[in-house]
């Protein structure tokens, strides 16, 4: 009993790590930018396959498979830079436009992705191989929970502080903290804003490719699987509050661990659950838990 | 009086089509006409409103699922019941969802839309004894008319009767819609788009007016829907996903959003592009993005933009 309520609460720990990623990328994005990025989750796909990519490059060159977790994270990361191209190429153009337009040109980016994807790597899934349990499997309370889930929460959880220390310690990230505030006031002390955004959408795409690459060990690459990510994503960030990092916290643990419930006790209920929260959270406060700004 | 010419032209090309036009690209009109109805409404959600629709799919899926319900659950072939059945359907789910979303704008009315979108998705997706499941359900071929068209093969019907049965829908929806942003309604949902709070004081009950906008659209887009399932013969719930909603905000992007048959040209260049596109190169997504990012950045007023343009020029001429 308590090994299996192990098992459903670490399956959703470990979604929440990787939801929390992608998340956070929306959040920066939007609340420096305010611009609510549907391509998030085509970032994160574009950092699973790469991921795969880079693992079986290093392995097929002879590199150690325990350390394949090296090259997946840095080719997540890499391809993260992809978001100096989509910012200085698309989004630039669009700042002083009505919402709508951005959103549907993140919407184009979607498309553009899922295509380029596509023929890249082709239709069919790809996935790392074996190598998921690789660091073998530890015993928690009666349950068995592979460690490369753990090293991702714990990554995650790191992630999360440093994102933190970022934008609460350092002279970039109150840079950040102005621009979402008053973006005219810091412009007009002197902060270079195309820079600034370069960097911001940068950083939120990286987590995204990263957030992709990391969940790829424990299942397959899809073509799919971004449209499908963006979802749950924007059901994190709506239940936490648009623009929180707290709220993306919180809101990926609600999701991912209510995904994890639903599905070991009713499956047909899984993400219909969690839209049903989702709009109830949008019409009670839609704001979310911790977000400020409201509709 | 050049609106008038081009609309007869377009009218007789219209009717002249099945006659002269190879059957494929006749087969090719159909989406075309359903995509029409549906975008009709939707731009009286977004073009004269100002509102965003990001799950206005859910509204084909619900008129889809009513025809394939009817015809191949209970019996009912008529296409003159499916259709009003498909638009009480659509109301019925619209009053509430409505109700709640119009009382958000821009990004959040988009969220809600989404949100309820994909609540309509899962349920088809997951009760699998009720809709089918992934697979969906089957179409079946309605009766026009009063007749079935017994003596027809698959094409022969659908290049013959339901072409005309579906353009003549298109044309009384076109008609219905251009008296409703015609009329004080339409001008009073302008007005809230332009000045929510002018209009407010001038006595226009705003969340209402976007509360009826919310239904015809939804009410056009189950229209739609229920035509689009006969070409296809099955639904399924992809119909109701965000990316199809995604797709129809961007087919009136395509036509322009602020002009009255903008929609109908976008479903009209979509629908032929992507097949064009599909048959040289099977990634169409990679093409219609860069198009749809292109329009966004460079024509926001779409392809009815790039007409208009010189029209201040006649009018100063007349």
């Amino acid at each position: 009993m308590t090994a299996n309520l192990v098992n459903i609460l670490m399956g959703g720990v470990f979604h929440a790590a990787i939801l929390f990623l992608v998340a956070a990328g929306l959040q920066v994005v939007f609340g420096v930018q305010k611009i609510f990025n549907l391509a998030c989750g085509s970032f994160y796909a574009l950092g699973a396959y790469t991921g795969v990519s880079a693992v079986a490059y290093f392995t097929g060159h002879g590199g150690p498979p325990a350390l394949f977790i090296i090259p997946l994270a840095l080719g997540g990361l890499a391809v993260g830079l992809v978001g100096v191209i989509v910012e200085r190429g698309l989004l630039r153009f669009v700042y002083d436009r009505d919402e709508t337009f951005q959103l549907l040109l993140t919407f184009a980016l979607v498309l553009m992705l899922e295509d380029l994807i596509r023929m890249t790597w082709g239709t069919a899934p790809v996935s790392t191989g074996g190598l998921y349990l690789s660091y073998g499997q530890a015993k928690i309370l009666g349950a068995t929970v592979p460690v490369y889930n753990l090293l991702v929460i714990a990554a995650s959880l790191v992630i999360a502080f440093g994102i933190g220390w970022l934008l609460t310690r350092t002279a970039f990230g109150r840079i950040i903290r102005a621009s979402a505030d008053n973006r005219e006031m810091a412009e007009a002390l002197g902060v270079d804003m195309r820079w600034v955004y370069v960097r911001v959408f940068t950083l939120g795409s990286m987590l995204g490719t990263l957030g992709g690459a990391l969940v790829i060990p424990a299942t397959a690459a899809m073509s799919e699987m971004g449209i499908e990510l963006i979802v749950e994503a924007f059901a994190v960030v709506v239940i936490g509050g648009l623009g929180s990092m707290r709220g993306a916290f919180v809101g990926a643990l609600v999701v991912g661990i209510l995904r994890s419930v639903a599905i070991s006790v009713y499956p047909e209920l899984e993400m219909l659950l969690i839209y049903l929260i989702v709009i109830g959270v949008l019409l009670w406060r839609p704001r979310g838990l911790f977000g400020t700004a409201a509709a | 009086m050049r609106t008038a010419t081009v609309l007869t032209l377009v009218s007789l090309a219209l009717l002249a089509i099945p006659l002269v036009a190879p059957a494929y690209y006749v087969t090719l009109m159909l989406p075309f006409m359903a995509y029409g109805v549906v975008l009709l409404g939707l731009n009286l959600l977004f073009g004269y409103t100002g509102l965003v629709s990001f799950g206005h799919a859910l509204f084909i899926g619900i008129g889809a699922y009513t025809g394939a319900v009817l015809t191949s659950r209970f019996g009912v072939r008529q296409m003159e019941l499916i259709l009003p059945a498909a638009a009480l359907a659509a109301a019925v789910v619209a009053a509430p969802v409505g109700a709640l979303c119009v009382r958000y704008v821009k990004i959040y009315f988009g969220m809600l839309t989404l949100a309820f979108g994909m609540v309509f998705y899962t349920f088809l997706l997951k009760f699998y004894k009720l809709t089918g499941g992934d697979e969906g359900m089957r179409m079946l071929r309605p009766s026009l008319l009063g007749s079935e068209w017994a003596g027809f093969s698959k094409t022969a019907y659908l290049v013959g009767p339901y072409y005309y049965f579906s353009l003549a829908v298109l044309v009384l929806a076109t008609l219905l819609m251009w008296r409703i942003v015609r009329s004080p309604f339409g001008l009073c949902l302008k007005t809230i788009r332009e000045n929510q709070v002018k209009a407010e004081s001038l006595g226009v009950s705003v969340p209402l007016y976007r509360w009826y906008a919310f239904m015809v659209s939804a009410v056009y887009a189950a229209v739609g829907g229920a035509l689009l399932a006969t070409p296809t013969g099955n639904v399924d719930p992809t119909l109701a996903y965000w990316t199809h909603s995604g797709n129809i905000v961007f087919m009136v992007l395509l036509g322009g959003f602020s002009s009255f048959f903008g929609p109908l040209l976008g479903a009209f260049v979509f629908i032929f592009l992507q097949d064009t596109v599909m048959s040289v190169f099977p990634y169409w997504r990679l093409i219609f993005g860069a198009v749809l990012a292109f329009i966004v950045i460079f024509a926001p007023g779409g392809l009815m933009g790039l007409f208009a343009r010189p029209r201040p020029v006649e009018v100063s001429r007349g």
